[in-house]
């Protein structure tokens, strides 16, 4: 199976089931797959080839799905960019890929037409919205999206395939601790696997109704629309989460049935008054990309306590790799589960050798959603993907540092450089951070280790209040004393009006310690 | 100072980083303009309670009421009048 059958299987199946709604927008299955036809097409008579990369360089929109599915009809390979990239890394991406072909707004192309002339192997560029045809650059054409999703006179059937499925799908591209983007390459067969485990464990359905108010660039939201195509489910597509209030109204005017979040998120909607609200249709919320803090699923599950809460732990270059059964998360919230259906995960220590329960390890994913590796970056693939069990099989080493119980759940400790040695002990930032995490009036918390001459790391924390919330250091550490080891007590306390994020919305631990901020709030 | 002056002078501020030259048409949507993002909401609604005197309510976090100078002056217009 490839990915662009989760569309065109759908299609055959669901033909005027409504797949997408963007604001006023709605397009039925059929609708989304005759016009990814016509731009198949079309990019095939531009030049466009097995193989190719092309990158999306748009909002959340209904041109952004169409487009990613018309690029794997026509064999290629879809990059879809954040919206808020800009010149120099937009350039850069493009430029690393040597994308073929780029489907931007027409409204950004005057501020960008100097830095999309410079990528050399782009050939051809589609505008999303008003826009007429012309050229980028001499001889390379620039042309209108909306009409070629419309031409009548194209095959209405696909294009012939050309892929296999472990030919190459997507390139995401993730943010690397060393500062350069990387490409993470994704097959047809990595993708469809992640999407056929997530799919069972979230026990999806062709009822299903989705709102994704994530950007399509980062995998969480781009799975929203793949794996609701696979099943033949419904998505609401938003641009963003920033009126929260409005998330509450698509909530009910759409009759949610699953709700992808991350803690940023929680964190804004636990600051609304949710008891005023009845979600009759919500049948889950999942969590990924940062650990939910245990009191904001403790605060969930008190709002919504027949909704079904995931806490999940995946990482872009294998899309997923745990998630906690829901009735298991007032038994054991601080774990983010167990190894998804069709995948292994053990832990090793740093000789590689599998450690028991209880020992802390560097988790080891095996399954066929692990990525083909960075692109064009051999040696940072060979520090993630080693040998398995099998000859020729790559493994996953995802360098971060969990430890499971007897039962095999996984308890998150950190990043494998992520842990804190101070006073000779090793601390957790997790741990402490959700200690800060429940005290009233905190949004969110960051703990870091800096280097000091007597303790080897002290602990710094960072923290954001909730609005008109007033915290101290002092009572910080107080807070901290009262529940964890002296040598876990944060050395020092900062406050921030937010926190530094990468593009996937992690906190961006590695540009907190250069922080200039106030020590007392 | 006019309302749409220091709703156009906190936005520098605090979402363009001073810088004047990007501020878009007092009728552009700072969403699709990329001016702000759900922090910068939160942000937007504290200056709003703190320099107006506003209690915004959940209800009002829609971007009707706040998703651009003109939304925004037309919001604190209406509560000024409400509460008069």
């Amino acid at each position: 199976m490839q990915v662009e059958d989760f569309l065109e299987l759908s299609a055959r199946r669901y033909p005027d089931k409504i797949a997408l709604t963007c604001g006023a927008t709605k397009r039925t299955y059929q609708e989304i797959d005759r016009q990814a036809n016509c731009l198949a097409y079309t990019l095939l008579a531009h030049g466009v080839d097995r193989g190719d990369r092309v990158a999306v360089y748009l909002d959340n929109s209904v041109e952004a799905v169409v487009s990613i599915f018309a690029i794997l009809k026509a064999g290629a390979v879809f990059l879809t960019v954040n919206p808020t990239t800009k010149a120099d890394k937009l350039a850069f991406v493009l430029n690393n890929c040597r994308a073929k072909a780029l489907v931007m707004p027409a409204a950004k192309l005057p501020g960008l037409q100097s830095v999309v002339a410079a990528v050399p192997s782009l050939q051809c560029v589609w505008l999303a919205g008003a826009a007429a045809r012309g050229e980028f650059a001499p001889g390379k054409p620039v042309l209108p999206l909306s009409p070629t999703l419309e031409r009548s006179t194209l095959p209405a059937d696909p294009p012939p395939k050309k892929c296999i499925d472990i030919d190459l799908a997507a390139l995401i591209y993730t943010s690397g601790s060393t500062g350069q983007p990387k490409g993470v390459m994704l097959t047809h067969l990595n993708i469809v696997s992640a999407a056929t485990s997530i799919t069972t464990y979230l026990e999806n359905t062709p009822a299903d109704r989705i709102l994704n108010v994530l950007p399509l660039s980062f995998d969480y939201g781009l799975y929203q629309v793949l794996m609701a195509f696979k099943v033949g489910a419904s998505v609401v597509l938003e641009r963003s989460f920033a009126y929260p209030h409005s998330l509450i109204e698509t909530l009910i005017r759409e009759r949610i049935t699953g709700l992808p979040i991350v803690p940023t998120i929680s964190a804004i909607l636990l600051q609304l008054d949710l008891a005023a609200y009845r979600f009759p249709d919500l049948r889950y919320i999942t969590n990924t990309a940062a650990a939910l803090p245990t009191e904001h699923i403790r605060r969930l599950r008190q709002l919504f306590p027949t909704v079904k809460i995931y806490s999940m732990y995946g990482l872009t270059e294998c899309k997923r790799v745990s998630y906690l059964p829901p009735e298991q998360i007032d038994v054991r919230p601080t774990s983010v589960g167990r190894g998804m259906p069709n995948e292994e995960v053990y832990l090793v220590d740093g000789e590689g050798n599998r450690v028991g329960p209880g020992v802390v390890g560097e988790l080891v994913v095996r399954g066929s959603h692990v990525m083909k590796g960075y692109w064009e970056l051999p040696e940072e693939t060979d520090r993630m993907l080693k040998p398995g069990l099998l000859p020729g099989e790559k493994v996953l080493y995802t360098g971060d540092l969990f430890r499971m119980d007897h039962e095999g759940y996984l308890y998150f400790v950190g990043r494998k450089d992520d842990i804190i040695k101070t006073r000779g002990e090793k601390v957790s930032p997790k741990e402490i951070e959700d200690v800060i995490y429940s005290l009233a009036g905190v949004a969110e918390a960051a703990v870091i280790g800096v280097p000091d001459e007597v303790l080897g790391e002290a602990i710094h924390a960072f923290v954001v209040v909730r609005q008109g919330v007033r915290l101290t250091e002092q009572e910080v550490m107080r807070h901290c004393a009262a529940r964890l080891e002296n040598f876990m007590v944060p050395s020092a306390v900062f406050f921030a009006p937010e926190l530094p994020k990468t593009s996937n919305g992690k906190i961006a631990k590695k540009q907190l310690a250069g922080l200039r901020l106030e020590q007392t709030r | 100072m006019t309302i749409r002056d220091e709703l156009r002078r906190f936005v520098v501020e605090n979402f363009l980083f001073g810088q004047t030259d990007h501020l878009p048409s007092d009728a552009a949507s700072f969403l699709e303009e990329g001016v702000i993002d759900s922090t910068g909401v939160l942000e937007l609604v504290g200056f709003l309670e703190q320099r107006f005197g506003i209690r915004v309510q959940d209800g009002d976090l829609i971007p009707e009421n706040l998703d651009s100078i003109d939304n925004l002056v037309a919001f604190i217009e209406g509560r000024a009048a409400s509460a008069a």
